[in-house]
């Protein structure tokens, strides 16, 4: 069983639902990085997302495209993020730890390397966002290959059809994007999100996970009510920009969320 | 008779917009369902004759088309070797070929019932272009350019502002096209429902790259029968500037299957390739990813997008419509660049001869063209697409040469 399975079925088990913390590597120095993860696992993180900075980051909004041109400043690059990867790995052989990105540093790099070295370095699932399925193909190759887990997104846009066939090839978990918009937005719509939620529960065997405008212990526990994780990016990597102890800041974030969390029943709705 | 390259014809992209490895729908899935519902309204309007009747009609009486075929004799003289015909884009309203697009896209707009336009623009005529069909159609227009070009395109601002057109200022990255485009992306995926998104060059995920090419493809369409009816054959050469590359693909689509036709398409080399300062991914890039699309990208090993530079706005893009990189690779168009100090070159040159001021990013083609034609024969032909007017230069040019207007 991946690392990204057992993980969720000791949560099912436990009945809670999942936090999941989003950091972009190298942001605001490289050295920053690892000891934040840590700081993270500590502060009740279950699963952990780490960004790949990228010169384009298309999908994403104002606070994490801040966060990977301070990174870039720094020269961080994938092979970098890996190194990263792995140095975190050293320490910590529980928690799963999923790379998200754009295609190209992926595509520049090899994806057969890139798979290859990524799993050396003890990363267990991938998302890239911007290489919906019918492109996938070479990366899903190497990723198998590599006993990766390719994550995909859901949106409120996909239609029916879609989410049947997205849930026929994701790995991991699917992550559904609670919004039309780019990360850190603010509209987040929870009858609307509770409805795309029953239709994906009913093609999906894997976990599901919602992220794009998680910012309070009041949204995480609104998104922990339908989901079996809970994304938080934009409003963790503010926090940390802000603060002078930047420890203190993402544990207090992230206690924050995970009492909101708590206080939600657990939909139960995974395997 | 079929190029040898394509035997039955060419036949790019396949339905799923690829032109071989390039091209493709590299898009965030927020934005698959919106691309899929451009692209069957797409499919079902081309099919329609009434559809193209419309098209045909507003580009005679609304831009002014068909754009005159010219001899440019003085030119040619001045320079020596082959006749020099241009395409005369720049007498189109609004003064570039980026109209012939706009007012496809726009009827695409009106048919999905969309009531909000968004645009990227770089030197700016994509955005008036865009800025004048949504005026013209009572439709909201944004338009997103970099804070680097509205400095350098400040005419271009000031009129898309008179029509009525909102212009956001992205100041992110570069500062330029590709950041533009990059902002406008993340509008389309936050307004999906009530925006259409007109993309301006032969870029961005499929559909975008074939619809763009099939609006713009009336210019080689004219051009062939033009040139048929002045000098009684097909041209021996056509030359057109590749920024994103609309313009070129406009003027080389229908002439793909003329085996004797060769095709010319010049790339921004700035400072001079050996720098590093320019914007020719087609001559010193290699295969990547990104604004949606597979194809040739300036970017540096480890895949992050680099920071280009042109003299002209409209060439300052690190990435190239995916059929250019498919037609290097097939070497069924050659590739080549002008520097800067070229492209100035050639809009003085032309500006003098022929009492034409050029856009700096046709000073390209000018430049490219200038150079191939000395060494053909007095009879051979070759056409230039002079895809836009130079007025919104005159200020960076004076300033270039220290003149203050």
């Amino acid at each position: 069983m991946s690392r990204i399975a057992g993980r969720f079925a000791q949560l099912q088990e436990a009945g809670r639902t999942a936090l999941v913390p989003y950091l972009t590597a190298g942001d605001p120095e490289p050295a920053a990085t690892v000891p934040l993860l840590h700081t993270l696992v500590r502060a009740g993180a279950d699963l952990i997302e780490l960004g790949v900075p990228f010169s384009d980051p298309m999908a994403d909004g104002p606070v994490i495209q801040a966060a990977c041109e301070r990174a870039l400043a720094h020269q961080v690059r994938l092979r970098d993020v890996l190194d990263m990867a792995a140095e975190f790995r050293n320490d910590d052989a529980e928690t799963p730890l999923i790379l998200m990105g754009y295609a190209n540093p992926i595509v520049a790099m090899g994806v057969g390397t890139f798979a290859e070295q990524a799993a050396q370095a003890g990363v267990d699932g991938v998302l890239v966002v911007d290489l919906p399925p019918e492109e996938a193909d070479a990366v899903r190759h190497a990723l198998i290959d590599h006993e990766l887990d390719e994550i995909f997104l859901l949106a409120p846009t996909t239609t029916e059809t879609r989410i049947r066939q997205i849930c026929g090839q994701a790995k991991g978990f699917l992550y559904y994007v609670s919004l039309r918009g780019t990360t850190g937005a603010d509209r987040l719509d929870m009858e609307d999100v509770a409805e795309r939620m029953k239709c994906i529960r009913t093609h999906a065997t894997l976990p599901v996970g919602i992220g794009f405008g998680i910012k309070d212990a009041d949204s995480a526990a609104r998104a922990a009510e339908l989901a079996d994780a809970v994304v938080v990016g934009s409003a963790l990597i503010d926090r940390i920009q802000a603060a002078t102890d930047p420890h203190a800041a993402a544990t207090e974030l992230l206690q924050d969320l995970r009492a909101g969390i708590d206080t939600a029943d657990h939909p139960g709705g995974a395997p | 008779m079929p190029h040898a390259s394509f035997p039955g014809g060419y036949r790019w992209p396949d339905t799923e917009g690829h032109f071989e490895e390039y091209g493709g729908r590299f898009v965030a899935e927020t934005l698959i369902r919106p691309l899929d519902e451009l692209a069957a309204v797409y499919r079902e309007a081309r099919e329609e004759d009434a559809f193209w009747k419309a098209f045909e009609e507003d580009l005679a009486h609304y831009v002014g088309r068909p754009s005159p075929l010219y001899f440019a004799q003085c030119l040619s003289r001045e320079n020596g070797g082959a006749q020099i015909w241009l395409k005369r884009e720049d007498l189109n309203h609004t003064g570039a070929h980026k109209i012939n697009n706009t007012v496809g896209q726009a009827m695409l707009a009106k048919r999905m019932g969309k009531t909000r336009i968004i645009a990227e623009t770089g030197a700016g005529q994509h955005g008036v272009a865009s800025a004048t069909v949504s005026a013209r159609l009572g439709l909201q227009c944004v338009v997103y350019m970099g804070s680097e070009d509205i400095e350098r395109q400040a005419p271009n601002v000031y009129r898309m502002k008179m029509l009525g057109a909102e212009v956001i200022p992205v100041t992110s990255g570069s500062r330029t096209l590709k950041d533009a485009l990059n902002e406008a992306l993340r509008d389309w995926v936050t307004h999906v429902e009530n925006t259409f998104y007109i993309i301006g060059s032969v870029a961005g995920p499929a559909p975008y790259p074939e619809m763009v090419r099939d609006f713009q493809a009336i210019i080689g369409r004219e051009a062939r029968s033009q040139i048929q009816e002045r000098a009684g054959r097909l041209p021996d050469l056509l030359v057109a500037c590749v920024g994103g590359g609309s313009n070129a693909i406009g003027l080389f689509h229908p002439f793909l299957d003329d085996p004797d036709v060769r095709m010319l398409g010049v790339e921004a080399a700035g400072l001079g390739l050996e720098t590093g300062q320019h914007a020719a991914p087609l001559a010193c890039g290699r295969a990547g990813v990104l604004h949606g699309n597979r194809t040739y990208l300036m970017e540096d090993e480890a895949g992050q997008i680099l920071a280009t530079h042109s003299v002209s706005a409209g060439l300052d893009y690190p990435g190239v419509g995916p059929e250019h990189a498919l037609l290097k690779d097939l070497g069924r168009v050659e590739y080549t660049s002008a520097t800067d100090e070229e492209a100035l070159q050639a809009f003085h040159l032309l500006t003098r001869t022929e009492g034409i001021i050029p856009a700096l990013e046709s000073a390209h083609a000018v430049a490219g063209a200038l150079q191939a034609a000395r060494e053909m024969p007095e009879d051979a032909i070759v056409v230039v697409n002079l895809s836009g007017r130079g007025d919104k230069d005159i200020d960076a040019v004076a300033r270039r040469e220290g003149l203050s207007l």
